[in-house]
């Protein structure tokens, strides 16, 4: 690997080396004598690592050196720079560590903290959210930075969550290689032969350049391929002596151009045997999860969906189809599917969950109920880029379902050929079967409305405040605004996405993908960052067990001034796993233990309880709460707007049923 | 029995004594409710939830208490049962009074935040 060092480096080096050699071996020394032996400079002379600097120390470590790394030319990560920058990336979400620091110190220095900006993060599993939050909604991904063995390790549960969200992230770890010049220590227990190995199997490529043109080749094909349908995490691991050498001729380097590669449609011959068999259905049944990447995705799923007059699912992994058209018949998911004779699957992350069912009950020797939720001879068609990259370890490729057309595409890409296919495949006399199927449509999505306004009103004035008062509390002062729904929104029954008239792109993001918790605060405010660009107002439904993960973001929010209403659902528990204990409890015929909870031992928040808004306002954000009279609820989020309208971020907190 | 009591003011119409003691009961039911983890799933009020019962709402108007109990006791599907052992008869009475106490919601007509 090249590796030039200049003298001052070395010193550096050698400065380090002291310090850290003394950290393993030698018991502190008094401050006075350990100052002494820094001052002389003996990098032999026992020092212990966390003392206070002299002022030759401090400026060892900080000032400018006296020859110049750059002797003969100019940082080589000022290059890095210049090839980040050629692809208009807008932040760059990380917590700072030694290992880019090169790379760090051009970024602001060299590239100005323009494109990209920096965004300080307090946890890297929050920077990898807050880029998987941002892609989101501005359809462009961010680069993280972090330390490359400890910060990776943080950031690698967010990566799991992009991975199987689909989403684009260019995650870059710094580390240290050639042993025989790295600083011991610190920075050698930071550095690893291979740091990408613990993410590679959950990113789409990784690499780690050793060279500057490497570096320029290797950053362009991440961000391609990471662009490409299915949209996925990538990792370059970056060395710190590649950072910080001189660069002697930059005229010899080049910067790739990036040119998108467009995304794979599915093969026509199954495009039209899918389009045959959907035009020839009685019951047919579009179902679509991480589906729609950009506005045109709903789009095309609107046409395909009123061509055929069929009911659509829509699962929600991204914002695929309006709530407020007459086809979107969510609350009727499973009797549609039972009758159903052709079920076209889009994106699906999930197809054996979809049309089979299964009951956690133990029977079936503990491994429950399991049973199809389908007739057998429906046909199932299924168009998903997932086919395109799938890994081995871990499992989120899911059951395998068998399928009777299967289309190895991007949906989105496919749709349009999907629905000229289908329009020449339908036969005119079935056009009065087909529009007798929209009347029937229309009455249903009309009466799962009602119904649905319906079980929202029951336990409306409860305390604990009910989920659905606190969603609809929330619409009443936002319902004008252009919003964003950037939280998820299961936890609270869905009540948003069911309530609420979502038919823009934006209107929600989906979820975490991996369900890793942790994910919900960062991704709000990454997907807010993106919103804030557009004048949208975001709006988050926060889980409290999600929040304490890394309430940190908090303070990046306030820092940075994003403007994101967040909500407490704060059910004062992990209320998932309280369900989970009972039900064993319950199954293994045993009283659950509570202690001096309200559910099983281990799962609640709560002895003491946590106060969110004095958590939030410790950081600098504007708070209110607990709040646990539902009629409180509208002037507290009066003020919060206000406060989020005029740009910055503030919190709510509701103590919310469980559900 | 005080189980009795509560059927017979559900069947018959509450006289003065049966609502005392069905007010009781209803207080010990709600506190059995919360220990028992029936919130857990169907929300303090019974009110329930797509992701947690399956919709299933025990309250207002719960189902006849000889369904109701039979469920609870010999639930296979996606509730876990609760046996003698572990919920006794008293107590399920008791949270059968509590969920008889729950009054209806306001008709959604009259819930502005629920109009269009
Ligand atoms: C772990 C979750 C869970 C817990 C705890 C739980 N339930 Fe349920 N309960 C359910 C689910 C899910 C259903 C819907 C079952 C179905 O439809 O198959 C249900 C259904 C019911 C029903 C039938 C309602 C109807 O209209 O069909 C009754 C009655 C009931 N529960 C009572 C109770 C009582 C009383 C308790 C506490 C002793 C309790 N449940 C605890 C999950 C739970």
């Amino acid at each position: 690997m090249a590796r030039l060092l200049s003298r001052t480096r070395l010193n550096r080096r050698k400065f380090m080396a002291g310090v850290a050699l003394a950290g393993a071996s030698a018991a502190p020394l008094p401050t006075d004598a350990a100052n002494a032996a820094a001052s002389a400079g003996s990098p032999d002379a026992a020092r212990p690592s966390a003392l206070r600097p002299t002022a030759a120390v401090a400026a060892a470590e900080t000032g400018t050196p006296q020859a110049s790394v750059q002797a003969g030319g100019a940082p080589s990560s000022d290059f890095m720079v210049d090839v980040i920058k050629s692809l208009d990336i807008d932040y760059v979400p990380c917590n700072p560590a030694q290992s880019f620091r090169g790379l760090h110190e051009s970024l602001i220095d060299y590239g100005g903290n323009k494109k990209p900006e920096f965004l300080t993060c307090t946890h890297e599993e929050a920077s990898v959210a807050m880029a998987h939050g941002y892609f989101k909604i501005a359809g462009k991904p961010l680069l993280v930075l972090c330390h490359g063995t400890v910060g990776l390790q943080h950031a690698a549960m967010a990566i799991y969550n992009a991975w199987c969200d689909r989403v684009p992230v260019i995650v870059m770890g710094g580390t240290d290689l050639d042993a025989s010049k790295r600083p011991p220590g610190v920075p050698t227990f930071h550095s690893a032969q291979d740091i990408n190995a613990l993410v590679r199997d959950f990113t789409k490529w990784d690499d780690q350049p050793v060279s500057l043109q490497h570096f320029a080749q290797s950053f362009v094909r991440a961000y391609k391929l990471a662009m490409t349908p299915p949209h996925e995490p990538v990792m370059i691991a970056l060395d710190c002596g590649l950072q910080e050498q001189a660069l002697h001729d930059r005229s010899k380097l080049t910067i790739p151009r990036y040119v998108p590669t467009a995304p794979p449609q599915g093969d026509m011959n199954a495009v039209r045997e899918a389009a045959r068999l959907l035009a020839a259905a009685e019951r047919p049944v579009i179902i679509a999860d991480k589906y729609a990447r950009t506005a045109d995705g709903v789009k095309f799923l609107v046409q395909l969906a009123e061509a055929l007059q069929a009911p659509v699912i829509d699962q929600k992994g991204r914002m695929n189809f309006p709530n407020t058209h007459h086809l979107f018949q969510n609350g009727r998911a499973q009797a549609l599917l039972k009758e159903a004779d052709v079920i076209l699957g889009l994106e699906l992350a999930d197809y054996w969950g979809t049309v089979n069912g299964y009951i956690d009950n133990g029977e079936n020797d503990g491994a429950g109920l399991q049973e199809s939720h389908i007739k057998p001879s429906a046909k199932l068609i299924s168009i998903s880029s997932v086919t395109l990259n799938t890994k081995s370890n871990y499992q989120d490729f899911q059951r395998f379902q068998v399928v009777d057309v299967d289309m190895a595409g991007d949906a989105q890409a496919t749709l349009p050929a999907l629905i000229e296919a289908v329009k020449q495949a339908l036969p005119t006399n079935r056009t009065g079967n087909i529009e007798a199927r929209g009347a029937a449509m229309k009455k249903a999505w009309t009466d799962a409305r009602d119904r649905t306004r319906q079980a929202a009103s029951y336990a409306w004035d409860a305390s604990p405040i009910s989920t659905a008062r606190m969603a609809m509390e929330v619409y009443a002062q936002i319902k004008d605004l252009d919003w964003s729904s950037v939280g998820g929104d299961r936890q609270l029954s869905s009540w948003p996405s069911r309530l609420w008239p979502m038919d823009k792109h934006y209107h929600h993001i989906g979820g975490p993908g991996g369900y890793g918790i942790g994910y919900n605060a960062p991704a709000a405010v990454g997907a807010a960052l993106a919103n804030r660009a557009q004048g949208r107002f975001s709006i988050n439904f926060q889980p409290d067990g999600d929040m304490m993960f890394g309430p940190g973001v908090l303070w990046t929010a306030v820092k940075h001034q994003i403007p994101l209403l967040s909500v407490m659902h704060n059910n004062r528990g992990y209320h998932q796993e309280s369900m989970h204990v009972q039900r064993m409890s319950s199954r293994r015929n045993r009283v659950a233990s509570l202690g001096k909870d309200i559910a099983p031992v281990g799962t609640r928040l709560e002895n003491p309880t946590i106060d969110y808004a004095k958590l939030a306002s410790s950081m600098g954000m504007w708070s209110a709460g607990p709040i646990t009279d539902a009629n409180e609820l509208a002037p507290a989020l009066k003020k919060a707007v206000q406060v989020v309208k005029a740009g910055e971020p503030a919190m709510v907190d509701v103590v919310t049923q469980p559900r | 029995m005080r189980m009795c009591v509560i059927i017979a003011g559900l069947v018959f119409g509450l006289n003065v004594g049966q609502e005392v003691a069905s007010a009781a009961s209803a207080e010990h039911g709600k506190t059995a409710f919360i220990q028992n983890g029936c919130w857990q799933c169907h929300g303090t009020m019974g009110q329930g939830s797509i992701m947690t019962s399956g919709g299933k709402r025990l309250a207002p108007d719960p189902l006849p208490w000889e369904t109701f109990s039979a469920f609870v006791r010999s639930s296979n599907r996606a509730m876990p049962p609760f046996s003698e052992k572990i919920l006794s008869d008293n107590d399920l009475a008791d949270i059968y009074a509590y969920l008889l106490s729950i009054p209806k919601p306001p008709d959604t007509a009259s819930i502005p935040l629920l109009k269009e």
